[in-house]
């Protein structure tokens, strides 16, 4: 029989009470864990997700719409630049590369990005199967689309207008799948991507549909959709590759054409380190464009969600300091009533500190067990939340990674059981054994 | 052996025990008598090492206590002297076994659980060794409590009022325990008791003078 062995059977003599303040330790520690997981995970997608990514240049409007909506495709975007804007990017020799995204539709909340296969490669993704897109109205589709919506190669699709389910069909305007990516744990894998053709001849087919002008023409029509417009004469006729500065037929009505051609925005990477000093002010100042900066951005998103993290630590907080003050209750209630059992181990020839170790370790073995048992299911909740919430599904693969601030916690929690014996256990080794022994 | 000299113990003013000489021999067992109130209990707590006389030498198995420091003497205490406290109280949390492996763990001897169960049996309880505390009757409770006291093999044995809830029978039992205990591990034995039937049954005594409680000492 040990010290430690003494102070766990104190404990399992007061179940009800061991088993209130591990209850309320574990509650408040799983919900800071979920927190951290939470916040971890978030950050951890955010960052990947703006990985390569210096620069969202879209249409005038808020900088954080644009990152919200070409980096995280979580917003609408602000509006449609022109396609010569990419020429004049990928002109500019501060710009290591600059890739197209044309932007507005979607397939069963998936959205459909009109953009170019280096995209693809700016994610590190990889065919699971089939092969790149190399035609329009061809997509390839990353694996959490392939695996909600039940699309493989060879699947036709129809798109709708904007990012919710239940816009209107282009059903005049099926998609192929062409290919799969495999799954990459960044935004691509809930991305369908296409030639950018195929969003721009998606709506001119629309607005034919609908009695309207050419697209030329209609430019203010297709802009109230939120779609790039193409402005070719001959909608389709693939003259012109978004991949290029300019038309390849070097036609003067091709070119023009292309003048009046729009995406949604282009993602930028700088030639080198200096480019940031510059070139986002070169292109704010200079043109009807906007730069936005992903990292500045997700800085500024990140102090609104802290704040909401923070409140619900302090919540959480307020639950472990609670079962720190109920296990300071418990533990000077228990030295009222031990005070016989102490006098006697003083008897029997324990000295002071294998009092306060008695004590100390009954405190800090309880804060222990709450830890642990938080800890797995703050774990056990990011699964389920993750499992049961489609939005939150990331969450599900993240649940039982450790999150490196887990540490914090634990030692947090044991200091908490440290502090909670403090007062009992100084109280304990100043016992008068005598006069205890002699109040029996 | 135990050796009192010149002792006093008060608590501020009052007089709580004075003891002028007394020395009991290895192996000897002594009857610490005197009226309720006289110091006995007080008596056996000086011996102990529990509290620390105002004045006076005290020497128990040739170690002076007051040479003996705070951590040093509890150790010293949990080797030498075996302890039947007045209040049968043994460890409520732990079984009977666990409660005498403790009294081992305390005076830092190697455990030996031999020595347990053969203690258990002499004292007629080994089939509760894993029991609690809680399930024994009184006398049970008693026969471990004496067990306890004397697994270390103390060279003082100390029993506080060990019959005053007994009945004859039993305690004409509980004495003989601690005398063929007290015998086994050649331990002095001082039972403090104010019981006329203890008297009988112990070779030798020591009386303590009745005192008014407080009592200022005289100037």
């Amino acid at each position: 029989m040990t010290l430690s062995g003494l102070a766990f059977a104190y404990a399992r003599r007061r179940p009800f009470a061991t088993a209130l303040v591990v209850a309320l330790a574990a509650i408040g520690i799983a919900i800071a864990t979920l927190t951290l997981i939470v916040a971890h995970e978030l950050e951890g997608r955010m960052s990947d997700d703006a990985n390569g990514i210096d620069l969202v240049v879209g249409a005038k409007g808020s900088p954080l719409q644009l990152v919200l909506a070409g980096v995280y495709h979580a917003d609408v975007p602000p509006g449609n630049i022109p396609y010569a804007s990419l020429a004049a990017l990928r002109a500019n020799p501060k710009v290591a590369s600059a890739i197209p995204l044309a932007l507005g539709d979607s397939v069963r909340g998936f959205r459909i990005v009109g953009t170019e296969p280096a995209l693809v490669d700016h994610y590190g993704a990889t065919l699971a199967a089939g092969a790149m897109f190399d035609a329009p109205m061809h997509a390839v589709i990353g694996s959490d689309v392939a695996r909600a919506t039940g699309l493989a190669v060879g699947s036709a699709f129809a798109g709708t207008h904007g990012l919710a389910e239940g816009g209107g069909e282009h059903e005049a305007a099926p998609y192929e799948v062409a290919g799969v990516l495999a799954p990459t744990g960044r935004v691509v894998d809930r991305l369908v991507l296409t030639p950018v053709e195929s969003v721009w001849d998606v709506h001119e087919a629309h607005h034919r549909e609908a009695g309207g002008t050419t697209a030329a023409g209609a430019k203010g029509n297709g802009a109230s959709h939120g779609q790039p417009q193409n402005g070719r004469a001959k909608p389709g006729n693939g003259s012109a590759t978004p991949g290029n500065a300019g038309p390849k037929d070097g036609g003067a009505d091709a070119r023009h054409a292309d003048d009046d051609r729009e995406l949604t925005m282009i993602l930028v990477r700088y030639a080198s380190p200096i480019a940031a000093a510059s070139l986002p002010r070169e292109i704010n100042q200079s043109s009807a464009l906007v730069a936005a900066s992903p990292a500045y951005e997700t800085a500024r998103l990140f102090t609104v969600f802290g704040v909401g993290l923070d409140l619900v630590r302090a919540f959480a907080a307020i639950l472990v300091g609670a079962s720190v003050l109920l296990l300071f209750v418990a533990l000077a209630q228990a030295l009222e009533e031990r005070r016989y059992d102490l006098a006697i181990l003083r008897a029997l020839g324990a000295r002071r500190r294998d009092l306060v170790w008695v004590l100390m370790a009954e405190s800090v073995s309880l804060a222990a067990a709450g830890a642990v048992l938080g800890l797995a299911l703050g774990h056990l909740a990011a699964a389920t939340i993750g499992s049961w919430l489609p939005a939150a599904a990331p969450l599900a693969a993240a649940a039982w990674r450790p999150v490196p601030a887990e540490g914090g916690v634990f030692v947090l929690a044991i200091a908490g059981g440290i502090l909670a014996a403090c007062w009992p256990a100084w109280r304990a080794s100043r016992l008068d054994v005598a006069a205890t022994l002699a109040d029996a | 052996m135990i050796e009192l000299t010149g002792v006093e113990k008060r608590h501020g003013e009052a007089l709580a025990v004075a003891v002028a000489s007394w020395r009991a021999g290895t192996g000897e067992a002594w009857l610490l008598a005197g009226p309720s109130g006289s110091g006995k209990s007080t008596v056996l707590h000086l011996i102990a090492a529990l509290t620390q006389p105002t004045r006076g030498r005290i020497v128990v198995a040739n170690r002076d206590l007051a040479t003996l420091g705070t951590s040093e003497r509890d150790r010293w205490r949990g080797r030498t002297i075996g302890l039947v406290p007045q209040r049968l109280h043994l460890i409520g949390a732990v079984s009977v076994a666990d409660n005498l492996r403790l009294a081992q763990r305390l005076a830092g001897t190697e455990r030996d659980d031999a020595r347990i169960r053969a203690l258990l049996e002499a004292v007629q309880v080994a089939d509760l060794a894993h029991r609690l505390p809680g399930e024994l009757s009184q006398g049970q409770a008693q026969r471990v409590a004496i067990a306890r006291a004397v697994v270390n093999r103390p060279a003082v044995l100390l029993a506080d009022e060990p019959t005053a809830s007994l009945d004859d029978e039993h305690a004409a039992v509980a004495l003989e325990l601690l005398r063929a205990q007290a015998i086994e591990s050649g331990a002095t034995l001082v039972v403090a008791s104010h019981d006329a039937r203890v008297k009988p049954l112990l070779p030798h005594a020591f009386v303590l003078p009745a005192h008014e409680h407080p009592r200022r000492s005289a100037a």
